[in-house]
């Protein structure tokens, strides 16, 4: 018997380290890679009240539906499972549980919203998972030093405001600057970068801030207010139903303020056109990513073929939902990380990957938009143009801005 | 051999052999459970015992004395945030918190009893509504922004086991969550199954043939909106030291509908059925989002129409005729 004990071992020992010699050279597995597949885990807000943004997830999976479909990546398939968290920071920190230690994903990926992501960002970093390309504009994502395995992706909304502030003190440096921002983390994001973008000027030039909340119907008692400042710059941080409400309300009392529209609101088809075209005429805004319902990208060869791409993947979906572009390219980037990691799939590479893409070019980006990232700087895109809306189209204008 | 003898010997308590065997086989399978399952299981039996405590606190002011509660999502978030913030901001331990907890909910529950004492059924049912309502933005409020840490909300380091004993910090938040369950359930039933709790039977039932017996009603029923809430509230403090994060987005009015729905299918008049509504509130959403994720409220709403058909009464209810029958039977065949 104990002969039969001493030999078992030894003998499964001595088989795993033949078998396993050739293959250990070539390839590093972490959990939930095998010769086949890839599995990434991802929590998405599909119902409660910021269900709007699980197109996101939508697309992200439409998109990697094609990738598969093509072979996958080195002959793996991405096996993407996204949970729904309902926006609730304890249903995100009991899905990413279930995600980590049951279902064993390699990471996480494109979690969505800043408080679901501050609820497991310690427990992620601490496991060592990759918490990967954040939908969040927070400016915490990128601290590599205290948080090693967490990184955004879109331009902090701090850097955004910035860009806006950078954009009043050139062209309207006496200007009286009226704020409307929602009530949550993201609208004192943009708020704390407006701010500290006007520098020492920001006392004396922000006349009036106002805030709501986003169970509020309308925010049209807010425009009254800062009508009545005397306000004569209008900088609009707000979410899409709010933002449209903003622009009709302001022109309908006849206030016509320089308005500077948030990147979030800022798409043709959702926000713009139920405000009014003719309304939002001569609104400045920003933006990263070509909008598909602009008609100054109808004969852009990327375009056309993310047009085809959502035909063909969400025929039921509106490509002029900004949500659908986003997913598309952030799952692209995605794509990018897992080609360069090779058959090194540990958490460790990923992370290293994710940390050293050197301008990378996506087919949705605006021209000269590049992602850049390195193990100090965890902020993929940092670049955003201005652009002019003429009441059809959004007219780019200055250099890109920003990194 | 033994135990046939002692079994034997103490004929008196025979009769209560099975009661207690069972009791000992849940203790026993209470206890186990942790061990046989993974960290993520363990979180989810914890959050299990968090929101059965909450439930408990729910049964005894809707379900024993008839106050209809829509805004309990707010006692468990400031029970919540007290533990949060003493933790943040005071570097209390983590098993500090509970009084402190207990102590505010209970104050505010009681205080909120009062003006609602003039409130009947659905009026109060309202007010209870705008409770939780207002729960939510009034966190992230901007003059409370430095303690309550805004609509970031606030993040705490999760307790490790103590005296060095070998289980992992899941397993050691189970226990002590379990623990503190159990004392809160023997206090309640204690409560509930005495004279108070008849008073507060006799309140929910006929409020004037109570009041000509001599229960002092509007005492009886602040009391019981200040007890609930502090349960509700010991929960909250609970749930986010499992959680270990706290933010309004975490307490919307839908936190206080699940518990009203929890509340519900279990029992609402019972100690037990805290218990089963816990279990419906983590896990059948889950089922619900596994069956379609396009639609996961619709199939929710399929589990819960389906519940209140099957077992009107709640689970525990169900479960009582069902045992009766199945008495009825084996007596039958024996």
């Amino acid at each position: 018997m104990s002969f039969k004990k001493v030999l078992t071992p030894a003998a499964v020992a001595i088989g795993l380290v033949v078998s396993a010699a050739p293959a250990v050279a070539a390839k590093h597995y972490g959990p939930g890679v095998t010769d086949t597949e890839i599995k990434i885990g991802q929590t998405m807000p599909y119902s409660g009240p910021a269900s709007a943004y699980g197109q996101i997830g939508k697309a992200e999976a439409a998109y990697i539906k094609m990738v598969n479909e093509e072979g996958g990546i080195n002959g793996r398939k991405i096996v993407l499972m996204s949970l729904d968290d309902g926006y609730s920071p304890p249903k995100t920190v009991e899905q990413t549980r279930k995600l980590v230690e049951e279902d064993q994903v390699l990471f996480m990926f494109g979690g969505l919203g800043t408080p679901t992501s501050t609820a497991v960002h310690k427990y992620l970093n601490a496991k060592k998972v990759p918490q990967l390309f954040l939908a969040t504009g927070a400016t915490k994502w990128g601290d590599p030093k205290h948080f090693h395995w967490t990184m955004g992706w879109q331009p902090s909304y701090q850097q955004e405001a910035k860009i806006y502030a950078a954009d009043i003190l050139k062209n309207h440096p006496h200007a009286k600057i009226g704020v409307l921002y929602q009530n949550d983390d993201y609208g004192k994001d943009y708020l704390k970068g407006l701010v500290d973008g006007l520098g020492a000027k920001a006392k004396t030039m922000i006349v009036k801030e106002v805030s709501y909340e986003t169970s509020e119907p309308t925010v049209d008692s807010q425009i009254v207010q800062l009508k009545g400042s005397g306000a004569d710059v209008f900088v609009n941080i707000t979410t899409p139903k709010f933002a449209a409400q903003a622009i009709r309300q302001a022109y309908d009392i006849g206030w016509h303020p320089v308005q500077y529209l948030n990147n979030v609101s800022n798409s043709t088809g959702a926000v713009l056109k139920p405000a009014g075209l003719e309304k939002a005429k001569g609104v400045i805004s920003t933006a990263y990513i070509k909008d598909a319902s602009d008609k100054q990208w109808d004969n852009d060869a990327d375009m056309i073929k993310f047009q085809a791409w959502m035909k063909k993947y969400m025929p039921n979906d509106d490509p002029a939902n900004n949500f659908n572009p986003y997913g598309y390219t952030v799952a692209q980037t995605l794509v990018h990380v897992l080609k360069a990691c090779g058959d090194d799939l540990t958490r460790a590479n990923v992370m290293k990957q994710a940390a050293s893409i050197h301008h990378l070019k996506l087919p949705m980006l605006l021209p000269g938009i590049t992602i850049n990232t390195s193990p100090t700087d965890y902020y993929p895109l940092e670049q955003l143009q201005l652009e002019r809306f003429d009441g059809q189209n959004w007219e780019l204008y200055g250099n890109i801005m920003g990194k | 051999m033994m135990e046939a003898n002692a079994t034997a010997a103490l004929s008196p308590a025979k009769r209560l052999t099975p009661r207690l065997a069972a009791w000992a086989a849940l203790a026993v399978v209470a206890c186990g459970l942790p061990f046989a399952v993974t960290g993520y299981h363990t979180f989810q039996l914890t959050m299990v015992l968090v929101y059965s405590i909450a439930l408990l606190g729910l049964n005894m002011l809707t379900g024993y004395n008839g106050q209809i509660s829509l805004g309990h999502g707010a006692f468990y978030a400031l029970g919540a945030y007290t533990a949060a913030i003493l933790m943040n901001s005071l570097n209390v331990p983590y098993w500090a918190t509970l009084p402190a907890s207990a102590a505010v909910c209970l104050v505010a529950g009681f205080l909120f009893g009062l003006p609602a004492l003039r409130l009947e059924g659905l009026y109060l049912a309202l007010a209870t509504f705008a409770l939780g309502v207002t729960m939510p933005p009034l966190l992230k409020y901007k003059h409370f922004d430095a303690i309550t840490g805004g609509s970031q909300g606030i993040v705490i380091i999760k307790p490790d086991a103590p005296f060095g004993l070998p289980l992992t910090g899941d397993q050691w938040l189970y226990f002590f969550t379990l623990a503190i369950a159990v004392v809160l359930f023997v206090l309640a039933r204690n409560l509930l199954r005495g004279r108070v709790g008849r008073a507060l039977v006799a309140i929910r039932d006929h409020p004037i043939a109570a009041e000509a017996m001599g229960v002092n009603s509007s005492i009886y029923k602040s009391l019981t909106f200040g007890v609930s809430a502090m349960y509700t509230g010991i929960a909250g403090a609970l749930g986010a030291i499992a959680v270990q994060f706290v933010a309004p987005d975490s307490f919307d009015i839908f936190l206080s509908i699940s518990f009203l729905v929890g509340s519900v299918i279990g029992g609402i008049s019972s100690i037990a059925g805290a218990v089963f509504g816990g279990v419906f509130i983590v896990f059948v959403p889950n089922i619900a989002s596994q069956i379609s994720k396009a639609a996961p409220w619709a199939i929710y709403g399929v589990f819960l129409i389906g519940f209140m058909y099957l077992m009107p009464g709640g689970v525990v209810a169900f479960l009582r005729v069902a045992t009766a029958w199945a008495r009825r039977c084996f007596r039958k065949a024996g």
